[in-house]
């Protein structure tokens, strides 16, 4: 609720105007000297129309973005469990090693003598992931897993072009992420959605009477966003190459099976690799991420450039369409890939070793069971356990409350809890898919069910006004979306002067 | 292991709780064929020590660009990023959130990113910014699919000296799509006549500024003759520092700005991640891929920021979406937005200023060398230099010596025989007197 204080703050949490609405003008947060310009170059280009940047010291900034930092959630403060999202713990000495200065402050251009621990870093992790998935080559190179897809069905573009026939369709699940049809379409590609089943699998016989000889790929999720397995991956696999079409891989749940279910093995032909979900590289508020993709053999020929190579026992950065790469489909984004993530995931690696990765499945599969079993009698799971690392719950146990999914969402804010990922997958009404992961203790996930049973029954109980009129105890109450994209207001812009406002 | 929880005792009892024997039951969808009981042929977990060392090993197997002179750039530059950068994105409200789909719970991230698109867009003097992109490349890529579903048009025409790694990337992007690219040949006399390109199918022309040569140009002529001709103009930045002294793509007339933000709070990372910066016209917001920001109000009137215009995402729109994109590069936008704050309008002008005093410098300094000719021309803190032979090789040499000498042409332009004596100078305020000795002493001896 909107505080009853002369500031507006509410104890430590302290309203912050934007940096422009700060009273900064001609200082500046950084001493620089007045550098000489008598002998200027720019050929007449200079700027003469100011930037509008307001100027503040060091204390100010600093203390604007600290102020801004209290009033977000965060996993280090409490269970995040966003399904689809693995947020778990991130180990700060990842954080250490990104900014170890060989890494930090090497330039993508150096000369590649001067830059061999960087190419090993490339070329270590790219062996850990491809043992994780089995599959015999990976692509570094793309910046998120969105980017990822993209690089997959390039390749797989690129592979039926390189065969004369590009091909037309991809069958995509009705249940799948929104990137997987934007990407087909990226790629020129029709989308053909692919019904479930009842049992929240992929229909088989839907995907059987889809295939001819005009499908490209099947893209699927595995586990997929119902958070389950999908027992029938093999006969899946087996359809789509039957017809000549790859079978693409959504590699977002991969923490699900990582050490146990090696992807290649079922079949795959490529997949991305959310460093930042799987690997613990930071969500950093949206990004930036990593999503390197594994290969089969059919499609390694056909990876994006950089690739790295050995040659006499040194490490290099294949940049040109020769030798190896003569039918890479080409370069996706500038200089070799998201270092800065490799280099944290590779750690994260490290430090769990063949063991302790085996263990994150294990325990994020357990940990998200385990809720199940604690709710099953009170929140409506939308699929019979067992459920892989995520369990997905859907409305039926709100029915005639006048509860919504977002209003139970909005209360567990209240409780001080982030809410599961709502409304997603599309498939289940009032869909709450909730993760875990790995990272939280028994006596954290019991604090969790015990807040969502004692939830559960109250929007039972009637007390509709205690949802609907949620979030009463965050920084902010509901926001008015609806009004925001009506009216879209982007950037800050100065009062109009006196003048400007007579006119 | 450190980072699990979960004790064997824990875990019996949850097991017990669920009502399985083994966790092996709650795998019991996967295939048989499929599952796996030995580890994967890997190295055994490892304490944070060792790990440490294992890693400083890598880091020590290379050499940093500060750790002596340096004079890279291409398309990444070395700056000084100022202390507190680094730890305010460190704290835990902003490392280790995720995406702000909860406003309630997320302003922080909200509102920094709705000062970072103010800032892009008050540095590129453009309407709007978006809340970021992966990167320079991939921005100006998007910017070309744009730029098509504005017009309706399907050619794109690259100028010569647009960065070869954004041109293949445009390239990549769009090869399966409806957009034919044209690209120009790199020229190092810089003449080159875009407009000659534009005919009544021409989504947009690409240019960049500064050139990947490191040549300023003004655009506002190209830019009359685009929209005469019913197309935009897109302007590259790969050294966005170069805003604080250069009159702004939007000020030069362009439609869409691509810039890469690293040169502002992110530093060199071997290449990324960086931050992309998106800057357009209001009025296209609309056909804008990547997320946006906007102003709200929350139910008791407080002013609230919340992701907005998500019906473009694929989230929403899926295979109708305006991009696939579904990340930004959050957290370096909030390094580049935290060090644009530091410096303010008159840090940014200065630090603008002592970069291109220091290219002044050095390319006085070059010039005097015997067999080293600096190009003509207006630049601001990259120029090139033609050497007497391929500039790899001298590159390479000095290196060894401990000297950064800057980018060969050839390294970014390998099928281009004709650029293979040039090499590619930067420098920022890092520079010191004594580096730009060291760089004229080891080109004269390497040269003599």
């Amino acid at each position: 609720m909107k505080p009853d204080t002369s500031t507006g703050h509410k104890g430590l949490e302290l309203e912050e105007p934007l940096l422009f609405e700060l009273d900064g003008r001609d200082r500046s947060g950084v001493d620089l000297p007045e550098p000489d310009l008598s002998n200027n170059r720019l050929g007449g280009l200079e700027r003469t129309a100011p930037i509008g940047l307001p100027g503040l010291s060091e204390p100010e900034v600093v203390r604007h973005f600290v102020r801004l930092s209290q009033k977000n959630y965060s996993i280090d403060g409490n269970l995040y469990p966003l399904g689809s999202c693995t947020m778990k713990h991130n180990p700060r000495i990842n954080e250490k090693i990104a900014r170890m200065p060989g890494f930090a402050d090497a330039h993508p251009l150096q000369p590649e003598s001067t830059v061999q621990g960087a190419l090993e870093v490339l070329d270590t992790l790219g062996h850990w992931l491809k043992t994780i998935t089995g599959m015999p080559a990976v692509a570094m190179s793309p910046a998120a897993g969105a980017h990822g897809e993209l690089c997959g069905l390039m390749a797989i573009r690129s592979a039926h072009t390189a065969n004369g026939d590009p091909r037309k369709r991809v069958l995509v699940p009705e249940s799948a992420h929104g990137t997987n049809p934007a990407t087909a379409t990226l790629c020129g590609y029709k989308v053909d959605p692919v019904p479930g089943n009842d049992r929240g699998r992929i229909d088989l016989s839907a995907v059987k009477a889809k295939l001819g000889d005009d499908v490209a790929a099947i893209m699927l999720t595995n586990p997929n966003t119902l958070g389950l397995f999908e027992d029938e991956v093999l006969e899946v696999a087996e359809a789509i190459h039957s017809v000549g079409g790859y079978f693409y891989c959504d590699g977002a749940n991969l923490n699900a099976i990582v050490g146990r279910v090696r992807p290649g093995d079922l079949g795959v032909d490529a997949m991305h690799i959310n460093l930042h979900k799987t690997f613990s590289t930071p969500h950093g508020g949206g990004g930036p991420g990593s999503g390197p993709v594994a290969f089969s053999e059919a499609l390694a020929p056909f990876a994006p450039l950089p690739q790295v190579v050995t040659k006499d026992g040194k490490l290099h950065l294949l940049e040109t369409k020769t030798g190896e790469a003569a039918q890479s489909f080409g370069r996706l984004r500038s200089f070799h890939g998201q270092m800065g993530m490799f280099t944290r995931a590779l750690a994260y690696m490290m430090s769990h070793g063949a063991d302790g990765l085996r263990q994150i499945a294990e325990d994020a599969v357990l940990s998200a069971n385990y809720v199940l079993s604690q709710l099953q009698d009170d929140m409506s799971v939308a699929y019979p356990a067992p459920c892989m690392h995520e369990v997905l719950f859907d409305d039926t146990f709100l029915e005639g409350t006048g509860v919504t999914t977002l209003d139970f969402a909005k209360a567990m804010i209240d409780e001080g809890y982030h809410p599961m990922t709502v409304y997603f997958p599309l498939v289940v009404h009032g869909a709450m898919l909730t993760e875990p992961t790995e990272s939280e203790s028994k006596a954290s996930l019991d604090n969790l069910i015990s807040t969502l049973k004692y939830l559960a029954d109250k929007a039972k109980s009637g007390d509709a006004t205690h949802f609907t009129e949620a979030p009463r105890l965050a920084p902010r109450r509901r926001v008015d979306e609806t009004a925001a994209a009506r009216n879209p207001v982007l950037r800050w812009a100065p009062p109009s002067s006196p003048a400007q406002a007579a006119e | 292991m450190r980072y699990l929880p979960l004790s064997p005792d824990d875990r019996s009892q949850m097991l017990g709780a669920i009502g399985v024997p083994s966790v092996d039951d709650l795998f019991k969808d996967v295939p048989q064929s499929a599952r796996r009981d030995g580890l994967l042929d890997l190295p055994m977990h490892q304490g944070e020590l060792e790990v440490e060392r294992a890693m400083e090993a890598m880091s020590a197997r290379n050499r940093p660009a500060g750790a002596g002179p340096s004079f890279l750039g291409g398309g990444a530059y070395r700056h000084h990023i100022p202390a507190s950068v680094d730890h305010l994105i460190q704290r835990s409200e902003f490392l280790t959130s995720y995406t702000p789909y909860q406003p309630e719970i997320s302003q922080g991230t909200l509102q920094f990113l709705f000062e970072f698109q103010t800032q892009v867009a008050m540095l590129t003097g453009m309407e709007i910014a978006n809340a970021s992109m992966y990167e320079g490349a991939t921005a100006c890529a998007e910017a070309v699919m744009m730029a098509g579903r504005l017009t309706r048009r399907h050619k794109a025409v690259l100028s010569g000296g647009l960065h070869p790694h954004y041109g293949a990337a445009v390239r990549t992007t769009s090869q399966f799509g409806a957009m034919d690219v044209v690209s120009k040949d790199p020229t190092l006399d810089g003449g080159e006549d875009l407009s000659a390109d534009l005919d009544d199918q021409t989504a947009c022309v690409v240019v960049q500024n500064p050139d990947v040569f490191g040549r300023l140009h003004d655009y506002s002529g190209l830019a009359a003759a685009c929209h005469e001709a019913g197309a935009l103009l897109v302007v590259a930045v790969t050294e966005v520092v170069s805003l604080g002294a250069v009159k702004s793509p939007g000020e030069m007339g362009a439609d869409i700005v691509a810039a890469e933000g690293q040169s502002l709070g992110v530093g060199l990372s071997f290449g990324g991640p960086y931050v992309g910066l998106m800057a357009a016209h209001k009025k296209h917001v609309r056909q804008m891929p990547g997320r946006l920001c906007g102003e709200a109000a929350d139910v008791d009137g407080r002013r609230s920021y919340v992701l907005t215009l998500s019906t473009r995402e694929q989230h929403i729109r899926r295979e109708k979406a305006t991009s696939n994109i579904c990340t930004n590069s959050g957290l370096c936008a909030l390094a580049f937005g935290i060090h644009v704050a530091l410096l303010g309008e008159v840090g940014m002008r200065r630090l603008a200023g002592l970069n291109h005093a220091a290219a002044v410098d050095l390319a006085g300094r070059l010039e005097k060398i015997p067999g080293v000719t600096v190009a003509d021309g207006a630049f601001f803190n990259e120029f090139t230099v033609t050497l007497p032979g391929p500039a790899a090789d001298v590159v390479q040499t000095l290196a060894d010596r401990d000297i950064l000498a800057g980018v060969p042409a050839s390294r970014l332009f390998p099928d281009r025989d004709e650029l293979a004596n040039v090499l590619l100078v930067a420098a920022t305020e890092t520079n010191t007197s004594p580096e730009m000795d060291a760089l004229v002493a080891g080109l004269t001896e390497v040269l003599s």
